[in-house]
């Protein structure tokens, strides 16, 4: 019986269904959170710190309360008791031997001082956001600045400004993780190659800037929130333990929201914390809808990490050992913990057989804005370093850069394959299942390698052209715990209902989950409803982070769609007065097999599910309609390989993308057309952070670049004319359906394929490219610090 | 105390009288003023073209124009193409292609399509490509809208 | 990001205009294609008390043939219309050649032509197009005589121009090139429609033995206001333009600009730019001035 419910046609699962949610979209009837509209609503505006560093001397807000049409402002001085720093939202994971970590969480407003650049000192409320904004140039904020850290590895040394002064030093966290013996390694190598690398800092720059909106209704004693989160529950219960309110007294709804890429991941800020306090304390209603420039100011970010790397390998090409000493970037503050950091660590070892390594996270405060994941979540730098290793590597012993890394990439007979390193799920990290070098040798069949090579660029260098080839590997770590859980139920009119914890930020979670729901109950996909994120329809679940959405979320409705499958066998075998291998589901009701004038429509099913009066047995549970929770063992590790072609202009610096390749495994598809757009999405985002994003703090810690002028999104123009993608399929052993993550493959190896493929174009250079975010100026910096050769 | 304008405007075939602020964006005007929420905000500095509008029939970004300045002119936003039960043909390429995956930028990309192909009924992909570059979308990476345009200009030349 | 309170004024008329912001003095802003200034209300960068709003005014709209055979083009034009003219393609084709790299379409739809020249934003294209073309501009104002100032004497610094505030720019006037006449225009930038990091415009005029009768260059990008180069004349007219000599232009301009550094690129970086462009740009205008165009 069991295995029936698990048995997967693919009459919709596996296909490219088109997306349900879009027509909504399409027509401008989605509701976003700035669509929210609530009678006697009030609007919020945060004053923010102009300086990164500084004592608080004093904050007048006299005037600013006067101002007409504003309501309420309120500093941290104002918030008495309920004033207090934010909550650990990631601890680290303690198995770690020896890690040590500095908690130092973000304060919701600034009280004393202020650590970066953009911390809030002062809310108003007034009655438009226009107004408030007036109001908050009324304001008369006096601080005596300090100066400020910036420098990652200045700041690690005991001689530097802290910014938490109650520290001995900047030290947020200090981790090792080793296996083998590297140094013993190192005296048995034949080459040592060493370098210092830098994955500099990028946006997540959701086109929808982060909002919040708050009802606290008095009379019921509830309080809703619709907010552009990525972690509904959390949020939920950040508000409730704060507020002293019981989690039913809260709902949490996430509305359509536009982009997510980690940092609306964050509780616990300014607006969460604040404006529930405050929409209670006036009785009112209050929207906050962050712009752009708070956005880059204040919201979270990621990348910048420093890495000293040192390879020892034998003549052959064969990897000994590997060691990276990285300071990385927490900002002012670590509320989630060090996820970003240890991304890195489980992916700089991960592809490749690298048999003894010592890996060392330096953790720093810094005069910044809080860095948490953005798409490619440390995952991006520990590729980044690594392919980079390897191109070292390959040059110093003159060999092919696709040949050494054939050589040490991991056999698909090694899997599952225990890494030895503790990752952000804080269990050991085990390469579950793929071909890694399979994808490597697709890709170059795809690109035209050994043709490119032979042919084509020397025929273009004979033209004077400079075109170069890029061919890197990677591994993406998905789907880690704790759970998801999800509630599938069939309605009276034989639709079906799915609610998860699970929030969407246009994914397509809408259709995927849909379909996995169709397959298993044999309706039309547009049949299942799927609400994501709504707290008052589901109250279980950790967020959406680490590309587990399908995998998690995915896994756990699957299994609640196979209890209700066998539900519906059972109710209807009784109904209809047959054993339950006789039943079988048509499309929308239940027949039996041979006879399909004796059926059932599922609707009618599910109301004689559901009975009004009579007995019901003992343990039979009412409707049709299962509650289910998975939660993996470890991540899954998704894996790929990427090769780009460049055209560089060696007067201008400026790089053409030519051709781009990707060939990615994520298991089991479910929808081959919205898992394309996945991977062509974090691929814009790989290509913006290797030649046009880039976050750039002055000494000062001012921010340079905080509007769409001066941090460069790629454009429809900057991006590759095609995206030629190949897929291997290894299906996860980890879960039924066989599914790993695929949301930041895409952005993870454009960095490093770029910089190979420059610097095989500019070949009469001995171009070392150590930066993973250049520009044309940055490029020809390199260039003209590299000797000819 | 702030000077109030009366305008009277004419959005997607209706006219609407208003007083308003001469500060007020049009942006903000149409979304809050008249409901009209298929307008997206991404950055308030002319940049994202999430915000673009059709004004007098001509693609401009609503965040750039003070609402005073529509006193008198036509304007149409991403509600006067289809429904969801009737979508336009661009519409239903974007659906057909998996055009859109937020969906945030995608009423500012169509409404700079719409009249691109007005004028430009059979582009090439490089004409596509230049006519969306003022559209930023972080979803994409772009192909899938510029296959969705394609595919829009031969459904609309065809007449389906 | 919503802008501070201002007055908003909306005459129909150049001269209800003038008496308005004769009345303002000092608190007025004109407000043209708005797509710079409103960005930067936006931001609270720009706050004037007043904004006397140009959109409605008809007759600042136009593009006429002057006797003479050149161009008027009114300053509300709109940047799309010029670049799409076929007036100013047949007569001046520099003009949509560099439209064409301003801001992004839907910027160029509202953006205004005198509004770009009057703004002087020192990474703008148009100022330093308007000085290369020999442009003349007609300042009007209440209580003074009509103006005409040439481009090469409208800007004095960055976002600074002899424009005072109850002036305003109402047209500029393109003298027509002799025959035998080339240009065009070379701009690196991070992306399209983005800030050019370096530009250079050339026009070059060959006479009957295929020698620089004229050669007029603009340098942008690279300094606080557009460059007019003066070495360029002293290399090329009356001589033979050859890729030697404009390479020699190329290295002669270096001591003309005086690049900055800032997120984009380095003024080491700017100056090669300068290096680069300005022969790609001499080439191209020797070959379009051989097709005597």
């Amino acid at each position: 019986m069991k295995d029936r419910g698990d048995t997967v046609t693919g009459k919709y699962f596996g296909q490219p269904v088109l997306r349900l949610e879009d027509k909504h979209l399409l027509t401008g009837r989605a509701k976003f959170c700035d669509d929210i509209v609530i009678p006697g609503m009030l609007h919020a505006a945060f004053l923010r710190s102009d300086y990164a560093h500084a004592i608080i001397k004093n904050i007048d807000v006299t005037e600013a309360r006067k101002h007409p049409g504003v309501v309420a402002v309120y500093t941290a001085e104002d918030m008495g008791d309920y004033w207090k720093v934010g909550p650990l939202q990631v601890p680290p994971p303690f198995a770690i031997k020896g890690a040590q970590f500095n908690a130092r969480t973000l304060p919701p407003i600034a009280k004393g001082k202020v650590r970066f650049s953009g911390e809030p000192i002062a809310v108003v409320i007034a009655e438009s956001r226009y107004i408030a904004e007036d109001a908050c140039e009324d304001i008369i904020f006096d601080a005596e600045p300090l100066p400020a850290v910036i420098d990652l590895e200045k700041a690690w040394e005991d001689t530097s400004v802290l910014v938490h002064d109650d520290l001995p030093s900047n030290m947020a966290a200090l981790v090792k993780q080793e296996s083998g013996d590297y140094e013993a390694a190192k005296k048995q190598a034949d080459v040592v190659v060493s370098h210092r690398y830098v994955a500099d800092h990028v946006a997540g720059a959701a086109m929808e800037n982060r909002g919040f909106v708050v009802n606290w209704d008095e009379r019921t004693q509830e309080m809703t929130v619709w907010a552009g989160t990525q972690a509904p529950l959390p949020l939920r219960s950040a508000i409730a333990s704060r507020m002293g309110l019981v989690e039913n007294q809260v709902r949490v709804i996430t509305p359509y929201i536009g982009g997510g890429f980690g940092p609306k991941v964050m509780t616990s800020q300014a607006d969460d914390v604040l404006l529930p306090w405050i929409s209670m304390k006036l009785n009112r209603p209050i929207k906050w809808i962050e712009d752009r420039r708070e956005n880059f100011l204040a919201t979270t970010s990621e990348r910048d990490q420093v890495h000293h790397c040192e390879m020892a390998l034998k003549k052959d090409g064969t990897i000994l050992g590997f060691k990276d000493i990285f300071y990385h970037n927490t900002g002012a503050y670590d509320p989630y913990g060090m996820t970003v950091p240890l991304n890195t660590q489980t992916h700089t070892v991960s592809n490749y057989r690298v048999p003894n390594f010592y890996t060392e996270i330096r953790m720093v405060f810094t005069n910044e804005m809080v860095v948490t994941p953005v798409r490619g979540a440390g995952r991006s730098e520990g590729v980044f370093v690594m392919e980079r290793m390897m191109d070292l590597a390959a040059r110093e012993l003159k060999m092919d850069p696709v040949e050494i890394r054939l050589k040490n990439l991991l056999k698909k007979e090694e899997f599952p394959l225990n890494t030895g390193v503790i990752g952000q799920d804080f269990v050991v990290g085990v390469l579950d299942s793929g071909d890694y070098k399979n994808n490597l040798e697709k890709c170059i069949q795809m690109i035209d390698y050994e043709k490119f090579r032979n042919e084509i660029q020397p025929k273009a260098r004979k033209e004077g052209k400079h075109l170069g080839i890029g061919v890197v590997t990677f591994t993406e770590g998905t789907a880690v715990g704790p759970y998801e859980g999800a509630r599938v139920t069939v309605g009276n009119n034989g639709k079906v209902s799915v609610a998860t914890g699970y929030s969407t930020q246009g994914q397509g979670h809408f259709t995927v989950f849909a379909q996995i729901v169709a397959e298993q109950l044999n309706v039309k996909v547009e049949d299942v409803r799927v609400i994501t994120g709504d707290t008052g329809h589901f109250h279980w679940g950790a967020g959406t982070f680490a590309s587990r959405g399908a995998t998690i979320a995915g896994s756990a409705i699957h299994s609640a769609a196979v209890l209700v499958r066998e539900k519906i066998f059972a109710t209807a075998a009784k109904l209809l007065d047959v054993p339950e291998d006789q039943v079988e589901l048509c499309e929308g009701s239940v027949c039996v097999k041979g006879h399909p004038e004796k059926s059932v429509s599922l609707g009618d099913l599910a109301g004689k599910a559901n009975p009004m009066r009579g007995a019901v047995e003992a343990d039979v549970k009412p409707g049709l309609e299962a509650t289910a929770y998975y939660a993996p063992p470890h991540g899954a590790t998704g894996s790929g390989a990427c090769a780009m072609i460049v055209d560089v202009d060696p007067e201008t610096c400026k790089v053409n993308i030519e051709r781009f390749v990707l060939v990615h495994d994520c298991g089991t598809v479910i929808n081959p057309l919205l898992l394309e757009g996945q991977i062509q999405g974090g691929v814009s985002m790989g290509i913006g952070n290797a030649f046009y994003e880039k976050m750039v703090y002055d000494e000062n810690g001012q921010l340079m670049t905080a509007s769409f002028m001066d941090y460069l999104m790629p454009q429809a123009t900057d991006m590759p004319k095609r995206m030629e993608i190949g897929h291997n399929v290894h299906p996860s052993p980890l879960n039924t359906l066989g599914l790993k993550g695929v949301g930041e493959a895409g952005a993870l190896p454009p960095p490093p394929a770029f910089c190979q493929a420059v610097e095989d174009a500019l070949y009469e250079y001995d171009l070392d490219l150590t930066e993973s975010n250049l520009n044309p100026s940055l490029l020809y910096k390199f260039k003209n610090e590299a000797t000819k050769r | 105390m702030a000077q109030l304008i009366k305008i009277k405007v004419t959005v997607n075939d209706t006219v609407y009288e208003r007083e308003v602020e001469p500060r007020l964006l049009l942006s903000d005007f149409i979304r809050h003023e008249l409901g009209l929420f298929g307008t997206h905000v991404g950055c308030e500095h002319g940049m994202c073209g999430a915000c673009t509008i059709l004004f007098d029939g001509e693609p401009v970004r609503s965040c750039l124009i003070f609402a005073v300045q529509a006193n008198g002119h036509e304007i149409k936003t991403v509600e006067s193409l289809g429904t969801p039960e009737h979508l336009h043909p661009l519409q239903e390429a974007f659906n057909e292609k998996h055009g859109l995956q937020c969906g945030f930028c995608t009423p500012g990309i169509l409404m700079t399509v719409v009249p691109f192909l007005e004028e430009n009924p059979h582009p090439s992909e490089d004409e596509i490509r230049e006519a969306i570059d003022g559209n930023i979308c972080r979803c994409t990476g772009y192909e899938k809208i510029i296959e969705s345009v394609q595919a829009a200009s031969e459904k609309m030349s065809s007449g389906k | 990001m919503k802008p501070a309170q201002f007055d908003y004024f909306a005459p129909a008329s150049v001269e209800e205009a003038l008496d308005k912001l004769a009345e303002l003095g000092y608190d007025g802003k004109v407000l043209a294609g708005g797509q710079s200034l409103i960005a930067a209300m936006n931001f609270r960068m720009a706050r004037p008390g007043a904004l006397v709003d140009l959109n409605n005014i008809p007759e600042l709209s136009f593009i006429k043939p002057t006797a003479d055979g050149g161009l008027a083009i009114g300053t509300m034009t709109r940047v799309h219309t010029v670049e799409h003219s076929p007036e100013v393609i047949k007569r001046f084709p520099l003009l949509p050649e560099v439209a064409h790299y301003i801001g992004h379409a839907q910027i160029r739809r509202r953006g205004s032509f005198g509004g770009a020249i009057a703004h002087a934003d020192p990474s703008g294209q148009l100022p330093g197009i308007a000085k290369v073309m020999n442009a003349k501009c007609l300042i009007r104002s209440k209580d003074k005589e009509d103006r005409w100032v040439d481009a090469t004497d409208l800007i004095i610094g960055p976002f600074m121009t002899v424009i005072e505030y109850e002036d305003l720019l109402t047209e500029v006037v393109l003298p027509p090139n002799p025959p035998r006449t080339g240009s065009s225009y070379q701009q690196v930038a991070r992306q399209n429609g983005g800030y050019a990091l370096a530009a250079c415009a050339s026009v070059l005029t060959l006479d009957e033995k295929n020698h620089c009768q004229d050669a007029r260059l603009i340098l942008m990008g690279v300094g606080e206001m557009p460059i007019l180069s003066d070495k360029i004349k002293e290399i090329l007219i009356g001589q033979e333009p050859t890729e030697a000599a404009f390479k020699a232009v190329g290295e002669a301009v270096q001591s003309e600009i005086d690049p900055s550094t800032d997120l984009n690129g380095t003024a080491e970086y700017r100056r090669d730019l300068i290096r680069v462009l300005v022969p790609r740009s001499l080439a191209l205008s020797l070959e379009r001035a051989k097709k005597g165009s």
